[in-house]
């Protein structure tokens, strides 16, 4: 009887380890939102990027230093006047239908980027006339005037290669079960539950793709998005708060993605739109705002000082950051002076206008306290995200706390906010040194030249300018410590090729 | 009889129609404007006025909710303008989940509510009736936030029974099914469970103080033969009218506890519409809610005249 036991128990055991060794590894990781339209074209969230970052790959892509690397693309050549982009693309690729990737391809995916209803690439790829075919695996981007962050838009959605027979079979719907040449193809979504996908057998690099599923899952509670990583429901997530990273680097069954973010936080002063403008029309008054501020302090406050303070439009370790202005220290008396030399009567009431999230209010109430050393009387105003967008269009509002995703180039951080007439130049700012040094630096192309440009600027734009840059956030991604070859990269998007589970 | 629900239906014509306008109004007085929101970061002027047009926002009102009821009448309820996916596909997909917690929470609640309100009615002024009387205090006042959070550091993260969140259909694992949806149940139910044993200990007590309850125990009956066929039975008529109201509430969806769960039904999927401010799903799941509503209410207003001969007049 024992020895019948004992031989159940080994046949067990043996079932058990050749069920091991054939089972389907699973990815699941937690997003903080669920993600829009899965069409590269109509798709507008830094979320759904994380997605595409699985099944859509891009002519291009960026390493952790920022340079441009090849994807679906090997090389590209700006001719001498620059206004034509020679694109080389990577020969034997396959969509996930099957279907090949090629010139043809390459030049259908751009036309419908730019052509379609509802694009939201179309101002992303503006400054192209039209693409055209070389030969079968090389296309030339005409352009209607030189724009050097055009490669860096086609490292992003732009640059995302859809299948040309799936798309025009499915038109707009094509978001549904979009065919694109990624390493893992759409198997189903669930609303506001689930987005899976499976791994991809013709993927041109499938030598690094080792995990055959991933599952993501939106659970817009921080808190309980956390733990479920703890309690292993997840093995990886995006945006934990900051308050939690602490807790996040002491488990030991934890391991943490880390880099400084694009973008910036910061606060946006209207200094020309309708009534509300006349106080910071002074540009003393904006100098004044800026100098008593304690950028270092808020972050110690409110982050645990796990982000990085900033005064520039990019974080302190980007290339374009001018290191020869760097982040002030917080000047009291200066500010004092600045405000009696204006002759304004304090306390300064200044309508602060504050988005509905609890970190940006906790920042909000820092900066309240410390400008009201200087006779600022900041009144916060707490308002709904979509609302406040209004009031921001309107001009209603004299600081408002704004914070940017950011993009690859610098051009994407600057341009539409400091620009006179730009969409995102909320406070109305206006410079006509300013506006010729931005439109100069979209022609140059080395980034010595543009580097140089801006640099004649950033002191001009620090002291004067629509926005008071305050810090930049840390991109965390915890994961699972069984997780290997995981590399974070600036953009914050999860890359999932050359990711594998310990064995 | 045939006469008289034919009426009842005919009624419901004009009170759906007002429902539809109201809905359409109300999301209109929302600041924000959906062109915006959608729009993206970037905010190209080119692409919202696209947006303006595709989706007529730039169309007087009257023209936009003309266009919107026409669709309805013939069951098409727009599309999702975030997701590009009709909304009909969105609320068939979401009302499953809603209508499983919602029945598993009115349980846990009638099971819990019910069981304490006759104890404390029947062991009035004792201690018994003290302890359940501060403890459904206690379950009415709890946040559901905070209940749902608590529960799931106790039994996920340091006991490891359950599973977080996460929602998983019965018709793919019952028992799966079952584990994901026992807290959000638990926590949803939790909170009626106080208001129902208040309504059954008062409807208890005046039961139990009735000529009919006195008749039974000079007869000599026993003391459960009392409480469940004589009293309970008799003061369940206001127990049950309120659990059907408070199910009608639950299936509108249970917007806190859907997002701390991340139970995706109804709740989660209009508090990410406001949000988007994505007014075709808004009408939608607003106006199926409140159909569905006005049904059941009609269908409790038919239970009653089956009940009561007395109503058939």
């Amino acid at each position: 009887m024992k020895s019948v036991a004992r031989f159940a128990i080994a046949a067990l055991a043996l079932s058990a380890s050749v069920a091991a060794a054939g089972a389907q590894t699973t990815l699941r990781i937690g997003l903080a939102e669920d993600p829009d339209v899965l069409d590269p074209t109509l798709a507008r969230t830094y979320v759904g990027r994380i997605v595409f970052a699985s099944i859509c790959d891009k002519l291009f892509d960026i390493d952790e230093k920022l340079n441009v690397v090849p994807q679906l693309a090997l090389s590209s050549d700006i001719s001498a006047d620059g206004k034509q982009v020679t694109i080389k693309l990577r020969p034997g690729v396959k969509f996930h239908d099957g279907e090949a990737f090629d010139a043809e391809a390459a030049k259908y995916s751009l036309d419908r980027h730019m052509t379609m209803q509802g694009s939201f690439r179309k101002p992303e790829l503006s400054a192209v006339d039209k693409v055209e075919v070389v030969d079968p695996l090389t296309i030339r981007l005409v352009l209607k005037a030189p724009f050097s962050p055009l490669i860096a838009q086609l490292t992003d959605r732009a640059g995302m290669m859809v299948s040309p027979k799936a798309a025009k079979d499915m038109g707009d719907k094509f978001g549904q079960k979009p065919v694109c040449a990624g390493p893992y193809k759409f198997v189903e979504r669930v609303q506001q539950d689930r987005i899976v996908v499976e791994k991809f057998a013709d993927y041109w690099d499938k030598g690094n793709i080792h995990i055959d599923r991933i599952t993501y899952t939106p659970i817009p509670d921080s808190t309980v998005r956390l733990a479920n990583l703890r309690a292993g429901q997840l093995d990886m997530l995006e945006r934990p708060l900051a308050t939690d990273i602490k807790d996040i680097r002491a488990n030991p069954r934890l391991k943490v993605g880390s880099a400084l973010e694009l973008g910036y936080q910061g606060m946006t002063i209207n200094v020309g739109k309708g009534d509300a403008a006349k106080v910071f029309a002074d540009k003393r008054i904006r100098e004044a705002l800026a100098l008593a501020i304690d950028r270092k302090s808020i972050n110690d406050v409110v982050f645990n000082g796990e982000f990085v303070p900033g005064n520039q439009w990019v974080n302190p370790q980007h290339p374009y950051y001018q290191q020869n202005t760097p982040v002030p220290p917080r000047d009291l008396a200066r500010a004092k002076k600045l405000i009696a030399d204006a002759g304004v009567k304090t306390p300064i009431a200044i309508h602060f206008m504050v988005p509905n999230n609890p970190e940006t209010r906790q920042v909000a109430e820092v900066i309240q306290a410390m400008t009201a050393e200087a006779g600022f009387d900041m009144k916060i105003r707490v308002t709904e995200f979509a609302t406040s967008l209004n009031e921001a269009e309107a001009g209603r509002f004299q600081a408002y706390m704004l914070a940017w995703s950011g993009r690859t180039d610098p051009d994407g951080n600057i341009y539409s906010f400091a620009r006179t007439g730009q969409p995102l130049n909320y406070g109305a700012y206006s410079d006509a040194e300013v506006d010729a040094a931005l439109d100069a630096a979209r022609v140059k192309t080395t980034l010595e030249d543009r580097k140089a440009i801006y640099g004649k600027i950033t002191p001009k734009l620090i002291a004067e300018g629509g926005v008071v840059y305050l810090y930049h956030r840390r991109i965390i991604i915890p994961y699972t410590e069984k997780l290997e070859g995981y590399r974070q990269m600036p953009d914050g998007l999860i890359r999932v090729v050359g990711l594998k589970f310990k064995s | 009889m045939v006469a008289l629900l034919s009426r009842r239906l005919l009624q419901l014509i004009p009170t759906v129609f007002f429902v539809s306008v109201i809905i359409f109004l109300l999301q209109q007085l929302l600041p924000g404007d959906p062109a915006l929101v959608m729009a993206g970061e970037d905010r190209d002027p080119e692409v919202i006025a696209q947006i303006r047009r595709m989706y007529r926002l730039d169309q007087p009102l009257p023209i936009q909710y003309l266009y919107w009821i026409k669709g309805v009448i013939v069951g098409d309820l727009g599309e999702s303008m975030r997701l590009k996916v009709p909304v009909s596909d969105l609320v068939l997909e979401k009302l499953p989940v809603t209508l499983q917690l919602a029945t598993m929470a009115i349980i846990v609640a009638l099971a819990i509510g019910v069981t304490a309100g006759v104890l404390s009615a029947v062991k009035r002024d004792s201690w018994i009736d003290y302890v359940v009387n501060v403890l459904s205090l206690c379950g009415i006042s709890t946040p559901n936030f905070w209940l749902g959070i608590m529960l799931i550091l106790l039994f996920s993260v340091q006991l490891g029974w359950l599973p977080a969140s996460g929602y998983v259909s019965p018709f793919e694992n019952l028992g799966q099914s079952l584990l994901t949806t026992i807290m959000p149940a638990f926590v949803l139910g939790n909170a009626l469970a106080g208001v129902l044993m208040r309504h059954t200990r008062a409807a208890m007590l005046q039961a139990m103080d009735s000529d009919y309850v006195r008749t039974a125990k000079a007869k000599g009956l026993s003391n459960t033969a009392i409480i469940v066929k004589h009293a309970l039975r008799n003061a369940l008529t206001p127990i049950i009218t309120l659990g059907a109201l408070e199910f009608g509430t639950l299936l509108s969806g249970a917007v806190l506890t859907e997002q701390i769960f991340t139970i995706p039904g109804f709740g989660k999927l209009i508090v990410d519409a406001v949000f988007n401010r994505d007014y075709a799903v808004v009408q939608g799941v607003v106006l199926v809610t409140a159909t569905t509503y006005i049904l059941l209410n009609l269908l409790a207003d038919i239970g009653y005249i089956l009940a009561d001969p007395r109503l058939r007049k």
